[in-house]
Parts: structure tokens; C-alpha cells; sequence
């Protein structure tokens, strides 16, 4: 433990001193070169350590990965497509997929739809900024502690004894049975979901909230003026508005849904068919089945590279406007 | 009937309209608050119920729902508290989480800054193609890098060391920082680092002296950011570091969870220790985080 201390104290101290010795001295040696020669050095030693960190621990990856999926397992043979037709034929990695999509369909619309809907409804009270501290609230807060908040919430006993699960109670309340939401399976995706969606909502409605509070305020009196409704408005008027950080937004949840881990993997580790692409390929690689998990990865990455072209391009848009 | 009469009527018969006007907006705005109060009440229950809880006895906990401590008596009992500390391996994950967390932010921000720099303020042969591959690994799920890096770090001895972390939370912190440091630093005026250079200011000057200073407000939001990100990280440690001693708080937690199976309860002191401090983060440096937030999403 001493030594742990030791490290990440030299490792604070020393890596920013290190990479100012690297600029100091290779400024030093760079100014020394040619003219043209420095024009030419002098941008790629800048540029180096972060794109060598990109390239080691992401850009090699990657492509080693989608090889790694057509190899066999002791990476002696190429097996073709064997590590793909395994995931698509096999019935738990099958589920996993389909609990993927409904995590993209339903995580996605609806934290997007609640991040809208409750940016607008606070846009028109005074206690605006009280409300959206709460409703951030769970962003910060970390999918492993969610997980354990809301087994509390989805806390199930036996019909007869006292529920102490604040769900359960509730429906206690109103003469209803306790339902076992986490291993009941009509519920327990729809369970997850949600708490994907509680602790990522307040995210959409911050980043929402804000384009909101760029739309002028003179066409929204104008058109009150000519006696359109609240409701009008929204439709016709505050949604067009915002539809390019909708679609921002979107994007982004899409690419959380795709990923979606730790909730899963924390509150039913997969079991009762929970699984997602994420943890199906976790448990790949708990078991050593390296060139496995590799290939669900790269169905996961296949998944992911239209919204990469998406943000691309716009990138580039963003680019010409500059 | 005189004058005065007749004004005062006036008066009231319009005080009266009005009054009544704002009752009936207040009524029919009624609908509006009553929703905000369910959203807010569906998100914030939850954390203040299990953060009660954490304060109860396991007993308790299994007797009787959160609520019941609202009134007395309330039986609050630090035992929870008590029991996890006492675990094996607790207290020194939560020093591991510290210990992953303050390097590999700096060695992150660090290298992303400079990267950054030169991406903003340098030319070079195969600059756009360069960018447009760190915009693309922005969403790259780090699943597709787990593999290769695991076996990188066996081969080279790093397997199961915090440095192990510190090197791949970078690398995947990397395309987002410089994406946004690197819009933040082209923004800066043209003319401060020109007038720099006509009086002879290098780059490493120009970079130091003036770049980093005047990115500090970036640098200050993405710190917060990045440093909640490896707090809270789940996967990174998990894959890296599985079981070994250095495991931060999150992998420990998860293990005690899926190994407990049932008396996991008094777990909920395990996650308020762990949310205390970004939720600490948040509530006291609130205009920082939403900051970082609006301005890395709205332009990525």
C-alpha cells in the first residue's frame, strides 16, 4: 500500500514534468534544425504522445480485435466466420441481442422524450433550478451505486410478509401482489431500463435545457400573441427548434444503450435473461473465450459505425462553418 | 348615489376580476406543478431511500421499508457502516479508487493538451485525417479494445497493476479531451499567439505561457469530468484488474453484491460511501459540471 502511495505520487508529480521536459528540450533540439525540416518535425512531436496513447490503446485494438474474431481461440488458426455463426445461432448470445435492441429502442426514445418534455414543463416555473438539481441528481452518482439504490426500490418478499421494497409497498398500498421485477421476465428488462433511463435523463434534460434557453424569446411572444396554444407552440414551434440537439442527444443515448454494462451486470449479472451485448461478451472473456468475445465486440462495433459516420459528417459541417 | 360611491365599486368590481383571474391561472397551472413534483419526486426518492437505509440495521432493513424511520423511533444504527469497513479489502479499495483516479487524470489532461495544441495551432500532412479518426474513436466502445490491451499488459507484466489503469483510462479518455480542447484552444484570438511569435516566442513559450493559462476554464470542467469518469468506472478496473488487491471501490462492490447473493443489504453504506464524493463534486462545483457537459455534447 505504501508503495501504491509512492507511485501515484511520482506519477502525478512526474508526468507532467516529464512531458514539459519533452517540450522543453525538443523545442530546444527542433529550433536548432533547418527551416524547413522544423516546419515539418515540429508538428508531429507535438501531436505524438497523444495520438501514439490513441493508436496503442485504441486504433491497434480495434483492428486486432476484428482479427482476433476470425482466429480460434489459441490464435493458431483462422476459423473463418465460426465465432460469429456461434453468436448468431446460439440461444443466450441470441437473447443477448435482442435485449440489446430493446435497451437502443426504448432507453433511447424514451430518456430523450423525458430529458424534452421536463426541460420544457421547468422552462415555465420559478423553481426551475431547484427542480433540475434534483432530476440531475442521479447523473453523477456512479451505475454501480444506481444499482444498489434501486434494488431497494425493486425489492421483492414473499406475498403475507412486510415489503420493504419501496415498489412493492406501494402496490401493497393499493391492495395489489408484490411482483419480483428483476426475476420475473416480462419486467425485469423493463426494470433495467429504467434505471438506465433515471440516471441519464437529467444529462439529456441539462443539454436540452440549454438550447432551449436560446430560442428567442420574441417568437415565442409572437406567436402567444396570435393566440397559439402552450401545446402548439411545442409542436410547431420549440421541438423544430431543438431538433438538432435532439438529434445530438439521440445519437449519444443510442451509442449508451449499445454499450449499456455495469447496471446489467451489477443488479442480475445476466441471469433471468437479462443479458446484453456487453456482458454476454464480458462472460466470453471471463471464461477465455477470447476470439468469442472478440467477435460479439465486433458486432457491437458494427452496430456503432453508423452514428460514427453520422458524427463525422457532421463534424466536418461543424468544420466548414468555422 | 355620489361619485365616490360609484369608484370605490369600480375599484373592488376590478380587484375582484383579477383576484379571481389569478385563481383561476393559478388552478389551471395547478396540472404543471403537480407533474414536476412526481418527476422530481420519482428521482430523488430512490437515493434518499437507500441512503436511509444505510443508516439502519440489517434487521430493520428487512423488517420494515425506509419510511418507517421517518417517525419514531427511528432506530438509526451506524452498524451497516461498521460491517463494510470491516471487510476485507474495503478500506484499501477506496485508497486504490484515490490512487487510479488522481494520476490517470492528470497523465490524460496532460498529454490531451499538448496533443490538443497542435492540432489547434500547427499544420502538418494528414492533420484532417488524424482528426477525423479521434472524432471517430470517440464512440468506439472501449469492448472492442478490451482483448488486445489485456494481453498487451499480461506480455509486458502490467496485468493486475493501478499503472495498467492509469495507461488505459488515458488512451480511452484521449479523442474526447482533444476534440474538446482542441475547438476550445482553435478559439482563442489568432493575434495573441502571432504578436507572441513576432517577439520571438517559441512554440514551448507560446504553448505554456500562453495556451495553457488561457484554457484553464476547459481544463477545469474536463478535470471534473474525467476524474468522476475513473471514479466511477465499473469496466476498465474490472477487466484490467479482476481480482487483484489493487481493485478500486466499484469492482469490490460488484463482487460483494453478486457474492452475497442474499445479505447484501448493509451494502447500501458500501455505495453512499462511494456517491458521497461525486455528488459531493456536483453539488459544490455544479456551474463546472453542467458546463463541461453542455459544451462537450452540444458541439460533439
Amino acid at each position: 500500500m505504501g508503495n501504491q502511495i509512492i507511485t501515484a505520487v511520482i506519477a502525478v508529480i512526474a508526468v507532467p514534468l516529464a512531458l514539459l521536459g519533452y517540450i522543453i528540450v525538443g523545442e530546444q533540439i527542433i529550433e536548432r534544425l533547418s527551416d524547413t525540416l522544423q516546419k515539418w518535425i515540429r508538428p508531429y512531436f507535438w501531436a505524438l504522445p497523444a495520438v501514439g496513447f490513441a493508436t496503442v490503446f485504441m486504433v491497434y485494438p480495434l483492428l486486432r480485435t476484428v482479427v482476433i474474431s476470425f482466429r480460434n481461440n489459441d490464435d493458431t488458426d483462422w476459423i473463418g466466420l465460426a465465432n460469429y455463426k456461434y453468436f448468431f445461432t446460439f440461444p443466450d448470445t441470441l437473447t443477448s441481442l435482442r435485449n440489446s435492441l430493446l435497451w437502443l429502442v426504448f432507453y433511447t426514445s424514451i430518456s430523450v422524450f423525458l430529458g424534452l418534455v421536463i426541460a420544457i414543463l421547468l422552462d415555465r416555473v420559478r423553481y426551475e433550478s431547484l427542480a433540475k438539481i434534483a432530476i440531475f441528481l442521479p447523473v453523477p452518482i456512479s451505475a454501480v451505486a444506481a444499482s444498489i439504490i434501486w434494488k431497494f426500490m425493486f425489492d421483492y418478499q414473499p406475498p403475507g410478509t412486510p415489503q420493504t421494497g419501496t415498489l412493492n409497498a406501494l402496490l401493497g398500498s393499493f391492495g395489489q401482489q408484490p411482483v419480483a421485477w428483476l426475476v420475473n421476465s416480462t419486467t425485469n428488462n423493463a426494470a433495467l431500463i429504467f434505471v438506465g433511463i433515471w440516471t441519464i435523463t437529467g444529462f439529456c434534460m441539462v443539454i436540452i435545457s440549454a438550447s432551449l434557453k436560446a430560442i428567442s424569446t420574441e417568437v415565442l411572444e409572437a406567436a402567444r400573441i396570435d393566440g397559439a396554444n402552450e401545446f402548439r407552440i411545442v409542436q410547431l414551434i420549440v421541438t423544430p427548434l431543438l431538433w438538432p440537439t435532439i438529434t445530438v442527444v439521440g445519437t449519444t443515448m443510442i451509442i449508451n444503450a449499445l454499450k449499456t454494462f455495469d447496471i446489467v451486470y451489477v443488479m442480475t449479472n445476466g441471469a433471468y435473461d437479462t443479458d446484453v451485448i456487453a456482458t454476454q461478451m464480458f462472460s466470453q472473456l471471463e471464461h477465455n473465450h477470447y476470439s468469442r468475445a472478440a467477435a460479439v465486440g465486433v458486432v457491437l462495433f458494427l452496430a456503432i459505425v453508423p452514428l460514427l459516420i453520422v458524427n463525422i459528417r457532421r463534424f466536418q459541417q461543424q468544420e466548414e462553418q468555422r | 348615489m355620489s361619485a365616490e360611491q360609484v369608484t370605490t365599486r369600480r375599484e373592488t368590481g376590478v380587484a375582484g376580476v383579477s383576484a379571481l383571474d389569478r385563481l383561476g391561472y393559478r388552478l389551471q397551472r395547478l396540472p404543471l406543478h403537480l407533474v414536476i413534483i412526481i418527476f422530481c419526486a420519482v428521482w430523488i426518492v430512490p437515493t434518499i431511500g437507500m441512503s436511509i437505509n444505510s443508516f439502519r440495521s440489517v434487521s430493520d432493513m428487512g423488517q420494515a421499508g425506509w419510511w418507517t424511520t421517518l417517525f419514531p423511533p427511528h432506530g438509526f444504527s451506524l452498524a451497516s457502516y461498521q460491517q463494510v469497513l470491516n471487510i476485507e479489502g474495503v478500506v484499501p479499495s477506496i485508497v486504490n479508487s484515490v490512487l487510479i483516479t488522481v494520476p490517470a487524470t492528470v497523465i490524460q489532461l496532460a498529454i490531451a493538451t499538448m496533443g490538443a495544441y497542435a492540432f489547434a495551432w500547427m499544420n502538418f500532412r494528414g492533420k484532417n485525417l488524424f482528426f477525423i479518426v479521434i472524432v471517430g474513436l470517440m464512440v468506439v466502445p472501449i469492448q472492442m479494445t478490451l482483448i488486445p490491451v489485456l494481453q498487451f499488459f499480461k506480455v509486458v507484466g502490467l496485468n493486475g497493476t493501478i499503472v495498467a489503469v492509469w495507461l488505459a483510462h488515458s488512451g480511452y479518455g484521449l479523442p474526447f479531451e482533444v476534440f474538446l480542447l482542441r475547438n476550445y484552444l482553435g478559439g482563442l484570438p489568432r493575434e495573441i499567439f502571432e504578436s507572441a511569435e513576432v517577439d520571438g516566442a517559441g512554440h514551448a513559450v507560446r504553448f505554456l505561457r500562453i495556451a495553457v493559462p488561457m484554457t484553464i476554464p476547459a481544463i477545469a470542467s474536463l478535470t471534473i469530468f474525467v476524474f468522476l469518469g475513473v471514479w466511477n468506472d465499473l469496466l476498465v478496473a474490472l477487466t484490467y484488474l479482476g481480482t487483484s488487491p489493487n481493485r478500486p471501490f466499484t469492482v469490490v462492490i460488484t463482487q460483494l453484491v453478486t457474492s452475497l447473493g442474499g445479505g447484501w443489504q448493509f451494502l447500501t453504506a458500501a455505495a453512499v460511501l462511494q456517491m458521497a464524493l461525486p455528488l459531493a463534486v456536483f453539488i459544490f462545483l455544479q456551474r463546472y459540471f453542467v458546463r463541461g457537459i453542455t459544451s462537450g455534447s452540444v458541439k460533439g
